[in-house]
């Protein structure tokens, strides 16, 4: 898969320890298409600030917890 | 997919379509006569109009069929038509271009009408193509 963005995130491993938030779920919680949260989970999609602050806001945690720049270390 | 998603892929398809059979009927008539004298004019129009009015019917029957939850038009959709849309308006301008020099070297109706009709066509494909491309491999 390409990585269209230097941005991860731990989506996925944050809905299998919440156990109960499916992408369907996450995408109406926050007002987007499903499509656009599995865009985002697999690096194909950098979301927008609001959108990632949503994201972080639905899991109850920091947005570092859920996002991280891979670019960060240089 | 997303109804946008399936929208770029009808503009895409209709473009394609409606300027072929316009090619294929001006083509087959140049057959017999010289190309400057071919009647192109309401195979345009006509293709024109059947791709306008083709693509809103298509646009209303895939919104009828779509589910409710894919109907939504995000913040990414917006993005993606937003680039999309830029990368078409290049060929508009190529076009413009285009018909303002064949005008200026007093070139026949003819390739002025044909330059702008294929900038459109292209505009509008590659418009299709680069929204299909980064819905598919991200940005």
């Amino acid at each position: 898969m390409v990585k269209a963005t230097s941005v991860t995130n731990n989506i996925r491993a944050l809905r299998a320890a919440t156990g109960e938030i499916t992408q369907a779920g996450l995408a109406e919680r926050i007002g987007v298409t499903r499509q656009t949260i599995i865009a985002i989970e697999q690096g194909r999609y950098s979301p927008s600030l609001e959108v990632a602050f949503q994201i972080a806001h639905v899991f109850g945690v920091p947005l570092d917890d859920v996002f991280q720049y891979g670019g960060s270390d240089s | 997919m997303t109804l946008e998603e399936r929208r770029s892929w009808t503009s895409l398809a209709v473009a394609v379509v409606a300027y072929g059979v316009y090619v294929a009927i001006v083509v087959s008539r140049a057959a017999s006569a010289p190309l400057v004298d071919v009647d192109y004019v309401p195979a345009m129009l006509w293709t024109i109009g059947i791709a306008i009015v083709g693509s809103i019917l298509i646009n209303i029957g895939q919104a009828i069929f779509t589910p409710r939850r894919d109907q939504t038009v995000d913040v990414r959709d917006r993005d993606i038509a937003q680039i999309g849309d830029r990368v078409g308006q290049a060929f508009l301008v190529v076009g413009g271009v285009a018909a303002l020099l064949l005008a200026i070297i007093e070139a026949h109706y003819f390739y002025i009408a044909n330059v702008v009709y294929l900038c459109f066509v292209l505009s509008a494909v590659l418009s299709s193509v680069t929204k299909v491309v980064v819905y598919r491999r991200g940005f």
